[in-house]
């Protein structure tokens, strides 16, 4: 029978082994949803909780799961986390290992899988936590094999992966077909990032009337902040609350990047009055707090060079837009004038051109950059000076 | 009453930016500064049907695609 354990959190505070990780949840809870019937009870519960994807897609789960139908299913767990200021999924696999194993091995059940494959950045730091955690479980009717994914970007991106898985080319190849009928190996696949299946391990639990009471988010929080870390927080956390979870502000703050390297800026000013929630920010959950000292403009302009580097070089307006707009950036921070007309020009013009969403979140960064760091521009371009070297009071 | 549409999309991985859709379909398509098609919708007029055919023809690597649409109106 499954244990009923409505407060369990999926963060533990030091790594659980199964041993521990059954008393903190409970047994995995198969039996409960036995059979085609239970299938279809645990996809029910999946909608009736709400699930979204939680790699920054935020599509409902439970019509994910539903859309997997054919022969020989297979289920793919995103454990790459290739956004540099996200640690939630590497910090998850490396404290409670067993509760994304779980959540593999029910959405395996849900969709009749018989094969499981957990992707992982090469050289991730979580891989011995779940190799350890892997060695523990007996009784998994679906065998599990960690595969290392090359640590670039894109690479992560549901079609790449399963293009890797196939072809050994981490390459996306763009939204059709869709992987739930033909994906790792021409099979119905599955793709879902591991906090997805985590938050998954603990509906099949908790059902979906308590998840959705005690429902909380994996969060990370880094920059100017006196604890940068992995939070769990309820959804309607606004971003001032964040900061005070997180030790509150090591220095001043002027803005904060939400949802990672493709997210947006938000004013300090608009962050701190009633604020909307993290976990209703689109991108992944993730949290950047700028400090009055730097350079909104400069810090978006080596993002927005990053990601030019990691485009898959295979559209056209993804590889020559991004390292233009990238050049655009770099370019007015150092104070020239033709920048900012180029960046009016091309910013609208890259976003849903590319195969994948890489090049939508770059340009979705650059023009919220371009919003809040308004006063930047100007005098960037103007005085051809930064404000926050001279002490920019916001 | 619903009618069928034509509905036109790019595969941008498999476009090469030769920019011969842009020469045949100028009504609906334009070239960035880069020599890749940019759209101006996704729809194509009933008048201009015939020409999005041709244009999607001459596409050297067949990027360029044209979709019924039976659902929409
Ligand atoms: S949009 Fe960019 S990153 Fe995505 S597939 Fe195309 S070239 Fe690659
Ligand atoms: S003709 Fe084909 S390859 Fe050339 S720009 Fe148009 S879609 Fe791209």
């Amino acid at each position: 029978m499954t244990t009923f354990t409505p407060m369990a959190r999926a963060l533990p505070a030091r790594r659980l082994g199964l041993a521990g990780h059954e008393q903190a949840h409970g047994v995995l809870p198969l039996a409960a949803f036995d059979g085609r019937e239970g299938r279809r009870r645990l996809i029910a519960e999946v909608t009736a909780a709400g699930l979204r994807g939680r790699g920054g897609g935020g599509f409902p789960t439970a019509r994910k799961l539903a859309a997997v139908r054919g022969r020989r299913p297979i289920v793919v767990a995103n454990g790459c986390e290739g956004d540099p200021l996200s640690s939630k999924d590497r910090t998850l696999l490396g404290l409670a290992p067993h509760l994304v194993l779980d959540g593999i091995q029910l959405a395996a059940h849900a969709v009749a899988a018989t094969e499981a494959v957990l992707c992982l950045h090469e050289g991730s730091r979580a891989r011995a936590s779940v190799e350890g955690a892997l060695a523990e479980r007996r009784a998994d009717p679906v065998p599990v094999r960690i595969v290392d994914v090359p640590p670039r970007y894109v690479a992560s991106e549901e079609s790449a992966l399963v293009h890797y898985l196939t072809t050994g080319d981490a390459r996306p190849t763009g939204k059709e077909p869709r992987p739930a009928e033909r994906g790792v190996d021409r099979r119905p696949t599955l793709v879902d990032n591991v906090d997805t299946l985590a938050q998954l391990a603990l509906i099949a639990r908790q059902g979906a009337g308590t998840y959705r009471r005690t429902r909380m988010d994996l969060v990370t929080i880094n920059g100017a902040v006196r604890q940068a870390g992995v939070l769990e927080v309820p959804p309607e956390t606004t971003a001032a609350e964040l900061i005070g979870y997180a030790g509150g502000p090591a220095r001043p703050v002027q803005a904060v990047l939400m949802g990672g390297y493709g997210g947006t800026w938000l004013p300090w000013t608009a962050a701190t009055a009633a604020g909307p929630a993290v976990g209703a920010a689109p991108g992944i959950a993730s949290m950047h707090v700028l400090p009055a000292s730097a350079c909104g403009l400069a810090f978006t302009a080596k993002v927005l060079t990053h990601l030019a580097d990691e485009s898959a070089r295979q559209c056209g307006p993804c590889m020559f837009g991004l390292p233009a707009i990238a050049a655009d950036l770099t370019g007015l921070v150092a104070g020239d004038r033709h920048t900012l007309g180029r960046l009016e020009r091309r910013l609208p013009l890259v976003t849903g051109r590319g195969a994948c969403a890489h090049p939508d979140g770059a340009v979705r960064l650059a023009a919220s950059a371009l919003r809040v760091f308004g006063q930047d521009v100007t005098a960037h371009l103007r005085e051809r000076r930064c404000t926050a070297h001279y002490g920019g009071s916001r | 009453m619903t009618k069928s549409r034509t509905l036109l999309r790019i595969d941008p991985i498999g476009c090469r930016a030769h920019g011969l859709c842009a020469e045949g379909l100028p009504e609906l398509i334009h070239l960035d500064e880069w020599g890749y098609p940019v759209l101006r919708g996704d729809e194509v007029p009933p008048s201009l049907v015939a020409e999005a055919r041709r244009a999607a023809a001459a596409c050297p690597t067949l990027a360029m695609r044209l979709r019924r649409d039976p659902a929409g109106q």
